[in-house]
């Protein structure tokens, strides 16, 4: 019989003990794995929450304990080996599908999130400039900061940082070295080359006489455009002086980009 | 008195030590066995330092990874030294105050305080169905006054008697003297009799009668 003292509260106290959480290790520990990539095997750690980290095994000389490390540094969490991929992660790494992929971008500054959310909007064996990922992501001047974002991008090859480029029409660097930047733009089918010896003539945007509109030279529309209609640029506001307007598509845009 | 994660004390040392060895023999998969040897203590504590079950499972995710990021600067010597227990209890206190202190900045949270008594144990063969419902509606109320304590002394209670520290723990993790803490154990306990009389609700200490 319970009664009004204070052995009931207590022993009442102690039937508040809870078992244990059965989600609290996954909240506390990422997973990690090796698994094929583009660039070949990859090491990647992800939480509940989606992919959280990805480097190709050469950058960390196949050592998953440098990689492990290198994760532990950045996002302070224990690591344990995963029973299994999470879903899209393994087509994303090799370059078919990013559809149902889950990305864990927490602890990234708005800016970082906004700079490879931009990233991540460029199609496959396109480019878009630093700038132009600076003004999709709301900070139009911050051009050398989306180069620092993006040199340390989280998750490269799922957020696909190779696809950005310099204004000049050079590739730039890449996390992995330029010559894989080249390597997974050339695999996407990109005009790499006819891109390359544009840019040597000054060009870096192309219009058509027919559709009046500028475009990337990296955008399906710039591609198709036959000799004869095709006008180089070498910047858009000289294309707009013309009477041609941006592609809706591949968003140039009068400055910066 | 039952208290989950206390046994024998004798075997609970030696395991601990066994757990300090792990996590400076390799401070990951250590740590996987410290989370599951004090999983269930720290989430205890946190479902009655926080407002909300959900609130409960983040605070003590949060403890456990701050005592992680704490232990990748410490040396093998350092690990060796620590009482485990009562450091990740004060890890938790501190990250529930600033838990608090950051929701008081914030709009106010929805209001309806709603313990988790879901969480608190299912029903046993020994107890009747009445006296069940019994016992869960007062771990309710409890649950609901528990929070009305000052900070101090609801820590101090829930550490002693829902999960069964010894008073000693308890003072560790208040940073004070043991007799500070048994005093704020007992002047808790009395506090939360009082409230349990003024509120009473379908009797229990207030004379409730059963069909």
């Amino acid at each position: 019989m319970m009664g009004n003292d204070l052995d009931s509260i207590t022993g009442a106290l102690a039937d508040l003990t809870a078992p244990a959480a059965p989600g609290l290790a996954e909240r506390i520990f990422g997973s990690w794995l090796a698994a094929p990539s583009r660039l070949g095997a990859a090491f990647v750690a992800f939480t509940g929450a989606g992919v959280q980290f990805v480097r190709s095994a050469e950058s960390v000389r196949g050592d998953a304990a440098a990689f492990a490390d290198a994760y532990r540094d950045r996002f302070g969490r224990p690591l344990r080996p995963a029973d299994r991929a999470p879903a899209g992660l393994l087509g994303a790494l090799r370059g078919t599908s990013a559809a149902s992929l889950q990305l864990d971008l927490r602890g990234l500054s708005d800016f970082e999130r906004d700079v490879l959310t931009a990233t991540s909007r460029i199609p496959a064996g396109q480019t878009r400039p630093y700038g132009w990922v600076a003004r999709e992501a709301g900070r139009p001047r911050a051009v050398r900061a989306v180069g620092t974002v993006l040199a340390r991008n989280p998750v490269p090859l799922l957020v696909p940082c190779h696809r950005v480029v310099r204004a000049d029409g050079l590739l730039g660097d890449y996390m992995f070295g330029s010559a894989h930047k080249e390597q997974l733009l050339r695999a996407e089918q990109g005009n790499v080359d006819e891109v390359a010896a544009l840019a040597r003539q000054g060009v870096h945007f192309v219009g058509s006489d027919t559709t009046g509109v500028v475009c990337f030279p990296t955008c399906p529309h710039a591609r198709r455009i036959t000799l004869a209609h095709r006008h180089g640029f070498r910047t858009v506001g000289a294309a707009i002086a013309s009477g041609y307007r941006p592609c809706r598509h591949c968003l140039p845009a009068p400055t910066g980009g | 008195m039952r208290a989950c994660g206390v046994g024998d004390t004798g075997d609970r040392e030696h395991q601990g030590e066994q757990l300090l060895l792990a996590l400076v023999a390799d401070l990951d998969s250590g740590f996987a066995e410290l989370v599951r040897a004090h999983e269930r203590v720290v989430y205890s504590v946190a479902l009655r330092l926080s407002s909300r079950p959900a609130d409960a499972e983040d605070l003590a995710a949060e403890a456990f990874l701050r005592a992680y990021r704490a232990l990748r600067g410490y040396d093998a010597e350092r690990i060796a030294s620590l009482r485990l227990r009562p450091w990740l209890l004060t890890i938790l206190r501190n990250a529930a105050r600033n838990a608090a202190r950051d929701a008081a900045r914030r709009p106010a949270p929805p209001p309806g305080f709603e313990p988790a008594e879901q969480l608190t144990r299912g029903p046993s063969v020994e107890h009747s169905v009445e006296e069940q419902v019994e016992q869960d509606d007062l771990g309710r109320r409890l649950g609901a006054v528990l929070a009305q304590l000052p900070e101090a002394q609801r820590v101090a209670v829930v550490l002693r008697h829902v999960v069964g520290l010894p008073t000693s723990e308890v003072a560790e993790v208040l940073g004070c003297p043991d007799g500070t803490a048994k005093s704020h154990i007992s002047r808790g306990l009395h506090r939360l009799r009082a409230l349990l009389t003024e509120q009473p609700s379908d009797g229990l200490l207030a004379g409730r009668t059963v069909k």
